[in-house]
């Protein structure tokens, strides 16, 4: 048995002491960020990554995985207690979730919530598992022409799925496809874009961008919004926390249903945790004897999307690991991660570093594990951080972003650039462009380009090998129908109303 | 009759996605392109910043109408938030090399609390030293980056 081999090496690795100290420490401070309200996932991994700049590679991997799914749940807390979701993918749990809060029943979302995350992100470890070896096979028989074609499909998915105008999220891609070329170019030695600046030489520092946009950009726009918008008050009594024998009744379907929705669609690129938990709730709603029930408090509507959203967010690593294609900007941001620990993402991880991949995947199976015991009796605990008021917590976050750049070159000019990309992120959150587009074309700038190159020095100049090649066109034919969709407009009306709810 | 800006947002925003575009294309086309077979250095930024114009174009276009309602201006910007934040992450880059990250935290945490209109200053102080202690054991300590502690 290949997959018991590959999970044995992976344990191991995973459960070294400091190993899971770092995955316990790396879902505690992820659910502590995350749980905070507006503060989704991207930004939360952003803030924290200086904390990993000191461990080793799998440590720091290990830790970021963890925050990653702590702020995730963290998010289904604030979008359950509070009706005010970290991010999209909790956006449908705030509905039928915040609904069961205010019939006093806050404490059974939260437990089915963790209850269906946990078995969703096991039954996801194992998908990873077994899948990510004969993928990585799949992937080294890619070439360039369909690397390439894979990546116009990611970023066509994602800005399907980015919420708000699709010209202006195309937009946004491209401007990150083009912030992703500064530097000096591989192929010829050209400097670009760099406006003879030599600290430009090496390309814009993904961090800065990251956390101008999504740290200081934020927090300005929040700062300004704050004085016409008091805050919520969080709900005090939460009540029992484990689900009754009805509660499983009604639940244990969806669950189910939910956990393969969110691992198949989770893989999908530009997928991730958010279209499993939308097309979940749609299921559910559809598949209910008494449809009333939802958006009144019905279980089905909390158990389904958060067992949904947590195989997605699981089973989203999987581009990443075996191809080295980010399919979401947290992605973006863990292969950000990967290169500042100097490893270069890709099929050839797998077997160059086993005890770093299968440590990894095993690890989210022991995260989610922490996360459900972390989160059952700390509920008391998260429900009193929803109250922290926000002028507390932004200097901290501005803290941890200078403290973050800084330390990666201690260079005034990188903080400048932050600076500067703050104000620039500021200015797209007024203008309504959704920023996470931006960060995964500035990741997959420079690997679209080479890409693009070598196909087409292969085909000799001939641009027909994307549609020659069996499986570039299968891509490519599936980007096509991506774009028919979000032009046709029924499909756009119910897309729009997807993301009003 | 006359063509108005319906959304001024869009219209913001199109003229800025054009100029980029334009800015990109500008600067690309002084690299050596090279042709499809052989890149150069300025080929696929140029394509970039082509479609960039398009959609740009598009954007802005879309928010010219002869007809139509209106969509409602919010509010100007405030600068105060944006100028505070900005200032204060200069003002920590600026200090910590000579000061170290306990002083550099207090002015950070102080001038990001100008941000706002309805000031706390015993809050502001409490959270600074806070700040600045935590930062200092977390950091300095605790993951070992090489940032001085203490004005040198």
């Amino acid at each position: 048995m290949e997959l018991l081999e590959h999970l044995q090496v992976g344990f191991a690795s995973a459960l070294t002491w400091s190993n899971v100290l770092y995955c316990f420490a790396g879902v505690t401070l992820g659910t502590l960020v995350g749980v905070l309200p507006g503060i989704g996932p991207v930004a939360t991994i952003a803030m924290l990554l200086p904390i990993t700049y000191g461990l080793p590679p799998t440590a720091a991997l290990i830790m970021l995985a963890g925050i990653y799914y702590g702020a995730q749940y963290g998010g289904s807390t604030a979008a359950i207690l509070v009706n005010l979701p970290g991010e999209s993918s909790s956006l449908v749990t705030c509905i039928d979730g915040h609904a069961m809060a205010k019939n006093g029943r806050a404490g059974a979302a939260l437990g089915i919530a963790a209850i269906g995350s946990f078995f969703a992100g096991t039954v996801a470890t194992l998908v990873i598992a077994a899948a990510a070896a004969p993928l990585a096979e799949l992937a080294l028989k890619f070439g360039p022409a369909e690397y390439f074609s894979l990546m116009v499909l990611g970023l066509i998915a994602a800005v399907v799925l980015a919420q708000g105008d699709i010209l202006k999220a195309v937009a946004m891609t491209l401007l990150g496809l083009l912030l992703g070329l500064v530097g000096i170019d591989v192929n010829s030695g050209e400097e670009r874009f760099t406006f003879g600046m030599p600290q430009l030489a090496d390309g814009i520092s993904f961090v800065v961008i990251s956390m101008g946009i999504f740290g200081l950009g934020e927090i300005i726009y929040n700062l300004e919004r704050e004085r016409q918008k008091s805050r919520e008050v969080a709900i005090r009594g939460v009540g029992r926390v484990l689900p009754t024998r009805e509660d499983y009744a009604r639940s244990w379907k969806p669950v189910l249903r939910g956990t393969t929705l969110g691992t198949v669609l989770g893989v999908l690129p530009g997928g991730g945790a958010m279209l499993g938990s939308f097309t979940s709730y749609m299921v559910e709603k559809r598949l209910a004897r008494d449809r009333s029930r939802f958006g009144k408090g019905a279980i089905e509507g909390v158990a389904g999307p958060e067992s949904a959203n947590n195989a997605g967010a699981q089973t989203s690593f999987i581009p990443l690991l075996v191809m080295g294609l980010p399919s979401n900007a947290v992605m973006a941001l863990m292969i950000g991660a990967m290169m500042i620990h100097g490893i270069v993402p890709g099929p050839q991880v797998m077997g160059e570093r086993p005890e770093l991949f299968w440590g990894l995947i095993a690890s989210m199976w022991i995260g989610n594990a922490l996360l459900l015991l972390l989160n059952l009796p700390l509920i008391g605990v998260w429900v009193r951080l929803l109250a922290v008021p926000y002028r507390m917590l932004y200097p901290a976050i501005l803290l941890l972003c200078c403290i973050g750049v800084f330390s990666v070159n201690n260079s005034l000019f990188d903080v400048l650039l932050m600076v500067g990309f703050g104000f620039l992120g500021y200015l797209f959150i007024r203008l309504r462009c959704e920023p996470a587009p931006l960060l995964l074309g500035f990741v997959l700038g420079p690997m679209m380009e080479e890409n693009l190159r070598r196909a087409m020095l292969l085909s000799r100049g001939d641009a027909t090998v994307f549609f020659t090649r069996p499986l570039s066109l299968t891509l490519l034919l599936m980007a096509l129908a991506l774009v028919l969709v979000m032009v046709l407009p029924s499909i756009r009306a119910t897309r729009e109303v997807a993301f009003q709810d | 009759m006359k063509l108005r800006i319906l959304n001024r947002r869009d219209a913001f925003a199109g003229a800025l996605f054009l100029s980029f575009g334009l800015a990109a294309g500008f600067v690309s086309s002084s690299y050596p392109l090279g042709n499809a077979m052989r890149m150069g250095a300025g080929y696929f930024p140029l394509l970039l910043g082509a479609v960039l114009v398009l959609l740009g174009s598009a954007i802005l276009w879309r928010s010219l109408r002869l007809y139509g309602e209106r969509v409602p201006d919010e509010e100007a910007p405030a600068l105060r938030p944006a100028a505070c934040v900005g200032a204060a992450v200069v003002a920590f880059a600026l200090l910590v090399p000579q000061l170290g990250l306990l002083i550099a935290t207090v002015v950070l945490t102080l001038v990001s609390g100008l941000a706002r209109s309805d000031l706390h200053v015993r809050e502001l102080a409490v959270l600074s030293a806070v700040l600045a202690a935590f930062g200092v054991a977390v950091f300095s300590y605790g993951l070992g980056l090489p940032l001085p502690v203490l004005p040198a």
